[in-house]
C-alpha cells in the first residue's frame, strides 16, 4: 500500500514513532560518540598512570642492570589481561626486558618510538621515559594494550542504549496510539459521516464535535453544510414531488381529454355517417316527392278542369264552386311541395363561399318585384356597398324571401317603404330589412322561423310558412344568426349576421 | 304545320289523357304515339314496333324521366348514341325540376327541359307552346331512320 493511501491513524502513529526513533537515534549516536571518546581518553590516562608507576619502579633495575627484577616487575602486568605487550629499553635503546617473555615480532618495536601515548593499529601504545628523579634518563618503557576494555564498556552501554531505545520506541508507539486519537478521531468521525452521506444519501446525520480546535471548526462547518444540503434537498424533493404530482395530473388530464376527444370523434364520425345517411335519404325522398307527389295533384287539378269544361252544364253553382276549391287546394299543395323542396335543397346544398354584393343583389330583387307587380308603388331604400362572404345563390334566396315578405306585408300600407341596410348588433356587423307593413306581435316572434308557422291567415296574406324557415336555415348554415322585431301594424325588422 | 308525329313517352295514363287533351284543345292534330315505358319507346324507335312510325322518325319526342323498366335518361342516351336518331329533337317533359335532372338531361343532349305545372290551365298553355314551337316554328334537322 502506498504511503499516501495509509489510514490516517497508521500515518500519525508512524509519524510519531519515526520522529521519536530519529530523536532517540541522534541522541544515542551523540552519546555513544561522546562515550567512545571519553573511554579512550580514560583508558589512555590509566595506561599512562600505570606506565609512570612502572617506570618509576624500574629505575633501580635499569640503573643496576638487573634484568631479573625488571622481568619480575613487568610480569606484574599479568593482572591486567588487556596489556598485550610491555618492553623496557635501556639507555641505548636496546631491549632490556619484555613481557610476556615469549613475545616477538611486531608487538616488540626494535627501538623506542617518540614519547607519549597513542592509538596505533587497533592498539593503545605508549612510550614512557624512565628517569631518575630530576636527573638523567635511564631508558624507555613501552606498553601496548588492546582496546578490549573500551569495547566491553562500549558494548555494554550499546546494549543498554538499544534496550532503552526499544522501550522508548514502544512507549512512543503506545503513546502515539493513544494521542493520535485526538487528531484522527474527529477526522475519522467526519469521514464516517461523509461516507454515510454519500452511500445512504442520508443528509440528516451529523458529525459529532470532539473539541473546539480547527477540527471542531471543520466539523461545525461540515455540519452546517450538511444542514444546508439537507434543507435544499428537502426543498428539491418537495418540488420534485410537486412536479411529479403535476406531471401525473397532466398525464391523467391528457388521457381524459384524449379519451373524451376519441369519444367525441367517434360520436362525430357516427353523426357524420348518420347525417350522410339522412342526407342521402332526404335526397331520395326529395327526388321522389318532386316526381311522384306532384303527378296526382296534376291529375286532380287537370280532371277538375276537364269536368268544369266538359260538364259545366250538368253542374250547379255549388258543384262548380266545389271543383274550384279542389283545384285551388291541389295548386296550393303543389306550391307547398315546391317550397318544401326548396327548403330541403337549402339543407343539402354545398356552400361555395365567395364575395357577394348584397346591395346589388337587393336592387335586382327590388326591380324584379316592381316588374312583376308594376301597379304597386313601394319605396325602396337600399344602402350601397354592402358586401358579405357566403354562397351567392343561397344569400339571394335569403334576400329574396325577406324583401318579398316586406313587399307582400306592406300591400295594405298607403305609403309602403322597404329598407335594407347595415346595423350594429352585439358589437358586430349585422344587416337589416325593415318595412312599415303589417308587422307582427312580439309574443309570436319565436314562431316566425318555424316551418309551416304563419302569423297571418291565407286570406289576409297568402304564403306557405316555409320561406322564413328556409331563410333561417341558410343563415345558420353560414354560421350566422337571424332575429326579428316588430309590432302589429307598426312594421317589422329582420336582422341577420353572416 | 309539320305533319310529323309526336312520340309521347309517359307511363301515367292520367298525364297521357291530359296531354292529349291539352294538345287537342289547341288544335294540334298531329298523330301522337304513346309509349308507356322506356322499353316501349325504344321499341318504337329501333325495334319491333318501329313500323308504327313508318319510315319517318317523329318530329319531336316528349320524354318523361321516371319510367318503368328503362328510365328517361337511358332512353335519351340510346337515342343520342344511334347514328339514325342522333339529331332527333327530344323535349324532357316531367314533374320534377331537380337541378341534377336538368343538368343530366342537357348533358345527355336534350333539346329542351319543361316541367309539367300542377295547374291544368298552365299545363295546357305549356302543351300549346310546345306544340307550336316544335311542330311549327322549329326547323327540324333532316333525320331519317334509314339513312
Amino acid at each position: 500500500m502506498a504511503l499516501r493511501d495509509w489510514p490516517i491513524k497508521r500515518k500519525l502513529t508512524a509519524m510519531l514513532v519515526l520522529i521519536s526513533g530519529l530523536v532517540l537515534l541522534l541522541t544515542s549516536a551523540a552519546f555513544a560518540g561522546y562515550q567512545y571518546w571519553s573511554l579512550r581518553r580514560a583508558t589512555r590516562d590509566a595506561l599512562s598512570v600505570r606506565g609512570r608507576i612502572i617506570a618509576a619502579n624500574s629505575t633501580a633495575s635499569l640503573a643496576f642492570a638487573n634484568d631479573a627484577d625488571a622481568r619480575e616487575l613487568l610480569s606484574a602486568l599479568r593482572a591486567d589481561p588487556h596489556i598485550v605487550a610491555a618492553v623496557l629499553y635501556d639507555k641505548g635503546g636496546h631491549v632490556f626486558a619484555r613481557y610476556p617473555a615469549s613475545i616477538v615480532g611486531d608487538l616488540v618495536p626494535a627501538a623506542p618510538g617518540p614519547d607519549g601515548y597513542r592509538f596505533e593499529r587497533g592498539l593503545l601504545i605508549g612510550f614512557q621515559p624512565v628517569e631518575e628523579t630530576g636527573s638523567q634518563r635511564l631508558g624507555t618503557l613501552y606498553l601496548a594494550s588492546d582496546l578490549g576494555a573500551v569495547y566491553d564498556t562500549f558494548r555494554l552501554s550499546g546494549v543498554i542504549g538499544l534496550a532503552v531505545m526499544a522501550v522508548a520506541l514502544l512507549a512512543a508507539y503506545l503513546l502515539s496510539r493513544v494521542l493520535q486519537g485526538t487528531i484522527s478521531q474527529p477526522i475519522l468521525a467526519l469521514a464516517e459521516t461523509a461516507r454515510a452521506v454519500s452511500t445512504r444519501q442520508d443528509y440528516s446525520v451529523r458529525a459529532s464535535r470532539l473539541g473546539s480546535d480547527e477540527l471542531g471548526v471543520l466539523t461545525d462547518a461540515f455540519n452546517q453544510m450538511l444542514g444546508r444540503i439537507e434543507d435544499q434537498n428537502r426543498a428539491l424533493t418537495q418540488s420534485q414531488d410537486e412536479l411529479q404530482r403535476y406531471a401525473a395530473d397532466l398525464e391523467r388530464r391528457v388521457e381524459e381529454r384524449t379519451h373524451e376527444l376519441k369519444e367525441r370523434n367517434e360520436s362525430l364520425r357516427r353523426n357524420a355517417a348518420e347525417l350522410l345517411a339522412a342526407n342521402t335519404e332526404l335526397d331520395a325522398f326529395a327526388y321522389s316527392v318532386s316526381h311522384d307527389l306532384r303527378a296526382p295533384l296534376r291529375t286532380i287539378d287537370g280532371f277538375s278542369q276537364v269536368l268544369l269544361e266538359d260538364n259545366a252544364a250538368q253542374l250547379d253553382e255549388a258543384g262548380r264552386e266545389s271543383l274550384h276549391r279542389v283545384r285551388a287546394a291541389s295548386q296550393r299543395m303543389g306550391t307547398l311541395i315546391d317550397d318544401l323542396l326548396k327548403l330541403a335543397r337549402v339543407t343539402r346544398a354545398e356552400i361555395r363561399t365567395e364575395d357577394v354584393d348584397l346591395s346589388g343583389m337587393a336592387r335586382d330583387i327590388a326591380a324584379e318585384l316592381q316588374r312583376a307587380t308594376p301597379e304597386r308603388q313601394v319605396e325602396f331604400a337600399i344602402a350601397p356597398g354592402l358586401k358579405a362572404r357566403g354562397d351567392a345563390r343561397l344569400l339571394r334566396v335569403v334576400l329574396d324571401n325577406l324583401l318579398r315578405n316586406s313587399w307582400k306585408y306592406t300591400a295594405k300600407q298607403p305609403a309602403p317603404r322597404v329598407e335594407f341596410g347595415p346595423v350594429e348588433a352585439n358589437g358586430g356587423e349585422a344587416f337589416m330589412v325593415r318595412d312599415n307593413g303589417a308587422g307582427f306581435d312580439m309574443k309570436y316572434a319565436d314562431k316566425l322561423f318555424g316551418v309551416f308557422q304563419r302569423l297571418h291567415s291565407a286570406a289576409e296574406f297568402e304564403g306557405t310558412g316555409v320561406g322564413l324557415a328556409t331563410v333561417r336555415r341558410i343563415i345558420n348554415r353560414h354560421g350566422g344568426r337571424i332575429w326579428a322585431e316588430g309590432a302589429v301594424d307598426q312594421g317589422a325588422t329582420f336582422y341577420f349576421t353572416l | 304545320m309539320n305533319p310529323g308525329k309526336i312520340l309521347l313517352v309517359e307511363d301515367n295514363p292520367d298525364d297521357v289523357a291530359l296531354t292529349l287533351r291539352a294538345l287537342k284543345s289547341h288544335n294540334i292534330t298531329n298523330e301522337v304515339i304513346v309509349a308507356q315505358d322506356g322499353a316501349q319507346a325504344l321499341d318504337y324507335l329501333f325495334g319491333a314496333k318501329a313500323n308504327a312510325l313508318g319510315d319517318e322518325l317523329p318530329a319531336v319526342v316528349l320524354l318523361d324521366l321516371k319510367l318503368p323498366k328503362i328510365n328517361g335518361m337511358e332512353v335519351l342516351q340510346r337515342i343520342r348514341a344511334d347514328e339514325g336518331t342522333r339529331l332527333l329533337p327530344v323535349v324532357i317533359l316531367t314533374s320534377s325540376d331537380e337541378e341534377r335532372d336538368v343538368i343530366e338531361g342537357y348533358s345527355l343532349g336534350a333539346n329542351s327541359y319543361v316541367r309539367k305545372p300542377v295547374d291544368f290551365v298552365e299545363f295546357t298553355q305549356a302543351a300549346k307552346q310546345l306544340g307550336l314551337y316544335w311542330l311549327l316554328m322549329n326547323r327540324a334537322p333532316p333525320v331519317s331512320r334509314r339513312p
